[in-house]
């Protein structure tokens, strides 16, 4: 069990107030992703469940007991650092079978599990190699492994997949995913990489300056913004924001549009020039300018359409998909 | 590219050169007390013996049936050791706590720890003469182990703080996070990672003692007297005998100078701490 339940939960740091008093439950089973630009809070929060940090006020439950109080060695929670935070000076053996050693379990136990952790995630034949013999990819599932052979209430992921290559990424973020859907445990991941978010999360939790801003499903964030600031995080490429008169014509202060909810067409709403146009293959990105509108406009086409730099586009908005909000930036 | 390479020929030769000149110039008087130490004290003070003369044994054999070389040396080795494991029982701790959990404070305790040796040790001779007779402490092991640590605590603090600085913080809190109390943090993890940063502090410190003078010649008489203090004891009244003199010197120094030297490699890495990443 890992239902982890966040009470009017503080944290300053001097005079600094980084975390506003603010409440968060995560249900048992959960994969809760917390999402922000750098400086956010989301590791600070992170940390505060784990326990490295102090709360300034306020109350962390983990499966109805008060943790507040308790020493991260206590809360029965494991953690993944970006850094991988492995011990050099032992073998992957040694490293992943340390927290068990410290629980004082029976050494032919621990022997069982680390050769278990090690067949799920790939490393049987890299067990009595030192951490820097391996490579980032490696590293990052020894973190891992360490975490699994606690059976822990729940893992802690802070950026973890940060210091890899993209391809690399890809590959360990389906790895993590298989690994929720196989231990079922409550895991909590940090990240500023929206794509991670949305497609690892159950749960996501978008934080500004330590404000919760949403907490929701990827779709329901990206369906339903709850604010202009959600709406413009989630979502790639950028969602396009219309402010001005052209906005109090679409019934909004701002009004926004994913670029996945415009169409080229004859005419249309819009005409500009498209600038730059990006051709991934499976898709196309146009930067429209020149729309009468104060902002640029980016566009996605399905596949590869023809069209070059300069060439005048007409782009007409789906009407049932815009999002609108007032003067606050709350949705309307 | 022709001038280049005569002067990086010139410079292999030169360098070389006056290193070893340097070298040799810091080393003569010590090769010097050892010469000196194999004549006899008449032979010792006529300059136009100085390389050529007829060794002899007279000097070392007086000093172990006369002043019991012996209890001073395990003296020194008693006192330097305690006080070397004391200190490190004691600064590990002090710099673990100051180099993983850092308060608004830490840099200035640092300072006040290092103020503590700009004090002339001269300004607290009577106290410390007077304080120790009164508490019965005067020429006891105890005393010179708990001065010697003291004295020394500052600057291994200080080195020890330095090389707890360079572990990432994140495997500490890994362990934290894998259920390690403070103590396990300590023994599993920081020992293991800052063992080289450790052991070269450590030699440093019980050099530090086995050399020390000023206190241990000061605080004792007989019990818990080192070799520093038998050294000083060959001032006789009636003269220098430099021949007995530099043959409890160099018995004196002759142990710290092999252990330096068999353990050089951990010694300039102590000494250049900080310097060198």
């Amino acid at each position: 069990m890992g239902r982890i339940v966040l009470e009017n939960v503080q944290k300053t740091f001097g005079e600094a107030e980084v975390i506003p008093p603010l409440d968060l439950t995560i249900e048992d089973g959960e994969f809760a992703v917390f999402v922000g630009p750098s400086g956010c809070g989301k590791s600070t929060l992170l940390r505060l469940i784990a326990g490295l940090e102090e709360v300034t006020s306020g109350a962390i439950k983990i499966d109805g007991a008060d943790v507040t109080q308790v020493p991260p060695s206590k809360r029965g929670l494991a953690m993944v650092f970006q850094s991988y935070a492995l011990y050099p000076h032992m073998t992957v053996r040694k490293n992943i079978g340390f927290p068990l050693r410290m629980a004082k379990m029976e050494q032919a136990e621990i022997d069982a599990k680390v050769e278990q952790a090690a067949s799920v995630l790939n490393l049987k034949d890299y067990l009595d190699r030192k951490p820097g013999q391996l490579s980032g990819g490696q590293r990052q599932r020894v973190a891992i492994g360490r975490a699994i052979v606690r059976e822990p209430e729940a893992f802690l992921f802070d950026e973890p997949l940060s210091n890899l290559d993209a391809a690399l990424r890809v590959g360990m973020r389906m790895e993590i995913s298989e690994l929720h859907n196989k231990l079922n445990t409550t895991m909590i991941y940090v990240t500023h990489d929206q794509v991670e978010a949305m497609t690892m999360a159950n749960k996501i939790v978008v934080l500004q300056a330590g404000v919760i801003e949403q907490v929701g499903s990827p779709l329901e964030l990206y369906r339903t913004p709850r604010n202009r600031f959600v709406a413009g995080f989630i979502g790639s490429p950028k969602m396009n924001f219309i402010d001005g008169d052209a906005a109090e014509k679409l019934g909004g202060h701002s009004v926004g549009i994913r670029p996945e909810h415009i169409d080229v067409v004859e005419g249309g709403l819009w005409q500009g020039r498209v600038g730059v146009a990006e051709h991934l293959g499976s898709d196309t990105f146009f930067h429209v300018h020149d729309t009468g509108l104060a902002e640029t406009i980016t566009v996605r086409a399905i596949g590869d359409v023809s069209l070059r730099h300069g060439d005048t586009i007409g782009l007409s908005p789906r009407m049932d998909e815009l999002h609108r909000f007032d003067a606050k930036g709350l949705r309307i | 590219m022709a001038i280049v390479a005569q002067q990086t020929k010139l410079s292999k030769i030169l360098w070389p050169v006056l290193a070893w000149a340097v070298a040799l110039i810091i080393f003569f008087p010590i090769a010097y007390m050892v010469m000196t130490s194999f004549k006899t004290d008449a032979d010792a003070v006529k300059p136009e013996l100085l390389f050529t003369f007829t060794p002899t044994l007279e000097n070392y054999a007086n000093m172990t049936e006369n002043y019991d070389y012996w209890r001073f040396a395990s003296n020194s080795i008693i006192t330097s050791v305690a006080a070397t494991l004391f200190t490190l029982f004691v600064a590990i701790p002090c710099a673990y706590a100051m180099a993983f959990t850092p308060s608004r404070g830490t840099k200035d305790i640092l300072m006040w720890m290092l103020s503590t040796k700009m004090l002339p040790a001269a300004a607290v001779l009577y106290p410390m003469i007077y304080m120790t007779k009164a508490a019965g402490l005067y020429d006891t092991h105890f005393l010179i182990i708990m001065v010697l640590s003291l004295i020394n605590l500052p600057i291994v603090i200080w080195m020890l703080f330095t090389y707890f600085k360079d572990i990432p913080k994140d495997i500490i809190e890994a362990a934290k996070m894998d259920g390690v109390n403070t103590w396990g943090e300590v023994r599993e993890v920081l020992i293991p990672l800052a063992w080289g940063g450790i052991a070269s502090t450590a030699l440093l410190c019980f050099i530090f003692c086995w050399n020390e003078a000023y206190w241990t010649v000061r605080l004792t008489t007989t019990e818990a007297a080192t070799l520093s203090k038998l050294i000083e004891g060959n001032r006789a009244p009636e003269g220098l005998f430099f021949g007995r003199l530099s043959a409890v010197s160099t018995a004196a120094v002759g142990p710290i100078v092999v252990l330096g030297w068999f353990c050089q490699k951990q010694l300039v890495q102590g000494l250049t701490f900080g310097a060198v990443k």
